[in-house]
């Protein structure tokens, strides 16, 4: 198994590495930095431009290019912005932001829409599976700009009921704060809130569904029959044997759920302004920058091959089926 | 507390006088689309510490409800009344927690699906620890609740017990499985065990474990048992009392002796005569049981049985009969009100119930008039080989190994004539089918068809022969296109083949007419036909290019036994007016004794027994035939009760991995009572398949008869 999990990380290396080439080409045969230079007003100096086309190496042929950066990325050096910032100073700090909002998000996200999901199973066609499918339906089909921004308008009309503000929602940090290091975790954790829910939320939505007809297949098994046989209840013999065989085919949705989330959190980060990883990307994008632009790719490759590897590992844990070899 | 303490305490409370279960007057209904379905109507019995009461009964009757009831596992929606008592307190309107208390405690089920039965993602080992967990929380530590369950797996039988307990249900087969369940059952010392249709699902060898499993587990108890079957076979050397149920009711009761051997009920006798027996030779009239169990939403007046019954009269439809004392016997009841009259009959059992449904024999066709020799081979294989490879690896696939699926099988099938194939479960017969189906080249050997090899047939002329060939499935459910009429379905082979429109909407309905069904229906879909009918659709398409063979796939394994007896006599009835020839795949050896005239015993891919039926079943010569045959239950407590049976231990060997020399000798009782120098001799060479009589060989060094029947 281990060997097994081993070869897979392998072949995972070579697909980040891969996804990482194409999105490098492609942002550079897009791009044009040198045009953007060209046309300020007044036009810079010849010896100007011809020293960045040197710097952002665009005198080289693409693939050399993206060799150079690469072999930069190996030892730890993501380059330059377009702006001669270097990438890796900011990378740590943003990769932290996102992960905190994405990770939680999630972390909830699953929980409870597990859980949601079990309860509507059980109580099929009761009020609360009812209830649980529309809260669903209306998550689902409300885009995240929307919600977020609702939940803003929530948010303030929360801090005016309470007359101080308790949920912050611009940023991910107030800036230049003072205090012990109690003080800004709490100050943290008030920005995170109202973010958080925002991608909880959805992810809820979308979770509960799938492990609400999962739960259902599971419900009228023979094997819940027996344990209930045995002298368990009913709620036991749900949890400890429906729920755990019902987990195995949320196990890759767990995974690429988390993979996807990070594309799709860039919506999420822009509406609080956390300069997260989505929002450098929409950044990169705009200022026609190559490497900032590979450097997310890389890190949204990363991301989505490391879940696929973590529902292999899912997988082997929830399931002794495939536990073989 | 010792582990044997665990097993055989002494009750907490003090045992109860009188019978452990008493259900009286139980009713069950659940809400439908089309009203209320009230499965149990008015239900009384009663099981006494140590006895056996067998429940028999077709799909639909109530049997398994009124169980899961007694358990307390009904979907919440089920409406109960009446009253269970066990060991004289009340159950009905106890809440789930009160419940689970007596559940798996003093009340245990056997369930009848033993692959869907344990969870799949514990240990074998946990999910009976759990069993003696649940019910004895801290004064039972968890490794002394894991060493009881190894001590139970080694005690229903399971080898390695300790090692084994740790593996998964998928690593065991389906007879272990069901042997973990009744270790599960067992578990806890219960006072009554319920198991319901214990054996369905499993091959004849292991449904003879199982069942002595059973037998063992209520002696180690002491517990009474309740065994709910749909087949008289099983149950006729293991209970005491049965109950025949029917729409929801209890329409005979009694000692199982006077019930086999004086049936006082129609629907008993039409159960009794149409299953197959093993132990007739002479051609045996089938009873079929016409028509269908009735909706149990909208019940009319009278006996439910009447609409199916030989017997029936006006009197029938005024009132639904009562159980009544009849032979003037306080222990055996019937439902009806001509019971006097079928007690005045000179026939009695089987013979009675042939004469009241009116179930004749079927002629021998024309042409199996005709000496065997002189017909034509409609089929031919000559030492067929089809082999697997074993892959390893996900993305470097190596061979590591071989499956001999199918090892060198030599038989012919004649014009008119049954040959029924034989063998437990991963013998090899399904992959003979799909190789003789395919057409294609075999790996090794030889097929020929109508006197043509298969090898050496293009594209066009394969097409061809299929005409001559056709099949039967398993499973009426799935194999007939549920989004295709009746109509659709018996034509599809006849587009395939170029019939023209005219033709085609001539034969459909003669086709439907010939397998017993109305012409009318043809523009309905499968899924308002019932298991036996979709049966017939099956054969009425198979029939539809008029060909010699018709290779027949388990074909009413997955019937009713009332239903199934139909579908027998009409396969008997088309044999003899089409001169069919049949290769009928089967694990029912009653069955096949019925309908075949050779019959070819498979093992690990080989054939050990091959011959005239009468032949084989009489004076078997292999040992492994031998215990098939005696594997079989035969409808008959007296007969039953006095036959030893020879019990196969273990499951099948891995074909991947098969025994040198003889592959049966890991499992027969021939060569475990052997001097080791006879014994050398079936580890190194493989036994030859040798003349035995006229029409019978046998492959086995120290052939020799045993009778077993």
């Amino acid at each position: 198994m281990a060997g097994f999990l081993l070869r897979r990380l392998v072949n995972y290396v070579v697909l980040a590495l891969v996804a990482t080439f194409l999105a490098f080409t492609l942002a550079s045969v897009t791009f044009d930095p040198i045009g953007v230079l060209e046309q300020r007003k007044p036009p810079p100096p010849a010896a100007t431009i011809e020293a960045k086309r040197k710097d952002l190496h665009l005198d080289q042929p693409i693939p050399q290019r993206f060799v150079t950066w690469m072999s930069g990325v190996v030892r730890g050096d993501f380059g330059h912005t377009i702006t001669e910032r270097p990438i890796t100073d900011e990378l740590g700090r943003r990769v932290g932001v996102s992960l905190r909002l994405f990770l939680l998000g999630i972390t909830l996200g699953i929980g409870f829409g597990v859980l949601l999901g079990v309860v509507s199973a059980i109580r099929q066609y009761k009020f609360s599976d009812y209830f649980a499918t529309l809260f669903s339906f209306v998550l689902l089909s409300t885009p995240v700009f929307v919600l977020g921004n609702l939940l803003k308008i929530g948010a303030q009309d929360i801090n005016d009921a309470v007359g101080t503000n308790v949920l912050l929602f611009v940023g991910e940090t107030t800036p230049n704060f003072q205090g012990t290091w109690f003080e800004h975790l709490w100050d943290r954790l008030q920005h995170l809130i109202v973010p958080t829910l925002t991608i909880a939320l959805g992810q809820i939505a979308y979770y509960s569904r799938y492990q609400r007809s999962s739960m259902l297949d599971v419900l009228g098994s023979d094997f819940l029959r027996t344990a209930q046989a045995k002298g368990l209840t009913r709620r036991q013999a749900l949890f400890k044997h429906g729920l755990r065989t019902a987990l195995i085919p949320m196990a890759t949705l767990f995974a690429f759920g988390f993979g996807l989330l990070v594309v799709g959190g860039t919506f999420t980060e822009r509406i609080f302004n956390w300069f997260g990883m989505g929002h450098w990307l929409i950044e990169g994008i705009s200022t026609q920058d190559t490497n900032v632009t590979a450097t997310v790719t890389l890190f949204v490759a990363v991301c989505v091959l490391f879940s696929g590897w973590l529902a292999d590992v899912l997988y082997a844990a929830l399931d002794p089926r495939i536990r073989v070899n | 507390m010792t582990s044997s303490e665990i097993l055989f305490d002494s009750p907490a409370d003090p045992v109860v006088e009188g019978p452990v279960l008493q259900v009286e007057d139980l009713q069950v209904s659940f809400p439908s689309e089309a009203g209320r379905v009230h499965a149990v109507r008015g239900l009384s019995y009663e099981v006494s510490p140590g006895e056996v009461l067998g429940i028999v009964g077709e799909s639909g009757s109530g049997k398994s409800v009124s169980s899961l009831a007694v358990m307390g596992l009904l979907p919440p929606s089920a409406r109960i009344s009446g009253s269970i008592k066990f060991q004289g307190r009340e159950l009905i309107g106890r809440s789930d927690a009160e419940l689970s208390k007596i559940r798996g405690r003093r009340i245990s089920m056997v369930f009848q699906d033993p692959l869907s039965a344990l969870t799949p993602v514990y240990t074998v080992g946990d999910q009976i620890a759990e069993a003696i967990l649940v019910h004895r929380k801290g004064s039972v530590s968890k490794a002394a609740a894991a060493k009881r369950a190894a001590e139970l797996l080694d005690l229903v039988g399971i080898p390695n017990a300790a090692e084994r307990a740790k593996a998964f249900p998928h690593e065991f087969s389906g007879g272990m499985r069901q042997r973990a369940v009744i270790a599960m059952a067992i578990a806890n010392d219960p006072d009554l065990i319920i198991a319901d249709e214990p054996t369905t699902a499993l091959d004849v060898t292991v449904q003879a474990q199982v069942l002595q499993l059973l037998e063992t587990a209520q002696e180690v108890t002491g517990a009474g048992i309740v065994i709910i079957t749909h087949d008289l076979g099983v149950v006729a050397g293991f209970a005491d009392r049965l109950m025949v149920m029917y729409a929801g009711r209890a329409v005979e009761t009694g000692k199982v002796d006077d019930i086999y051997s004086q049936p006082r009920m129609p629907y008993t006798l039409g159960l009794l005569g149409s299953i197959p027996r093993l132990d007739v030779g002479e051609k045996q009239a089938l009873v079929p049981i016409t028509g269908q169990p009735p909706s149990l939403t909208d019940l009319p007046p009278g006996c439910p049985f009447a609409p199916r019954c030989p017997m029936v009269v006006d009197a029938c439809h005024t009132a639904e009969p009562p159980l009544i004392n009849v032979d003037g016997s306080a222990e055996h009841h019937a439902a009806c009100i001509r019971t006097g009259e079928i007690a005045a009959t000179d026939t009695e059992g089987a013979e009675a119930a042939a004469e009241i449904f009116g179930a004749e024999v079927v002629e021998a066709a024309e042409i199996a008039k005709v000496p065997r020799e002189e017909r034509r081979v409609v089929l031919g294989l000559d030492a067929l080989v089809k082999e697997y490879p074993v892959n390893k690896g996900v993305v470097f696939k190596r061979r590591v190994g071989t499956v001999h699926a199918v090892d060198g099988i030599t038989f012919d099938i004649r014009e008119g004539e049954t040959l029924g194939l034989v063998g437990e479960s991963g013998c090899g017969k399904t992959t003979t089918l799909m190789e003789i189906l395919g057409l294609e080249k075999p790996m090794g050997g030889e097929i020929s068809v109508l006197g043509t090899n298969v090898s050496e047939l293009d594209a066009k002329r394969r097409k061809a022969i299929r005409r001559d060939m056709s099949v039967v499935f398993q499973d009426p459910m799935a194999s007939l296109d549920p989004r295709l009429t009746i109509h659709d379905v018996i034509a599809e082979p006849m587009q395939v083949h170029g019939y023209g429109k005219d033709e085609i909407n001539r034969r459909v309905p003669e086709l439907m007419r010939l397998v017993g069904l109305r012409p009318e229906q043809l523009s309905r879909y499968p899924g308002e036909f019932s298991g036996g009918q979709r049966q017939r659709i099956g054969i009425a398409r198979a029939l539809a290019l008029e060909p010699k063979l018709v290779v027949l796939d388990e074909p009413v394994s997955a019937l009713d036994v009332s239903i199934q007896a139909g579908v027998i006599n009409l396969l008997e009835e088309l044999k003899s007016s089409l001169g069919l020839a049949y290769l009928f795949v089967a694990h029912d050896l009653s069955v096949v004794r019925h309908i075949a005239d050779r019959v070819a015993v498979m093992y690990l891919g080989k054939i050990v027994e091959i011959g005239d039926v009468d032949s084989v079943f009489e004076a078997p010569r292999h040992p492994y035939t031998q215990a098939l045959l005696s594997a079989i239950p035969i409808p008959d407590p007296a007969k039953e009760r006095q036959r030893e049976r020879i019990l196969l231990t273990g499951d099948l060997p891995s074909p991947a991995n098969p025994p040198s020399g003889c592959r049966f000798r890991t499992r027969c009782f021939l060569h475990a009572s052997l001097p080791p120098e006879k014994q050398r001799t079936c580890i190194e060479l493989e036994p030859p398949r040798e003349v035995q009589a006229l029409d019978h060989e046998a492959a086995c060094h120290f052939a020799q008869i045993r009778q077993v029947l």
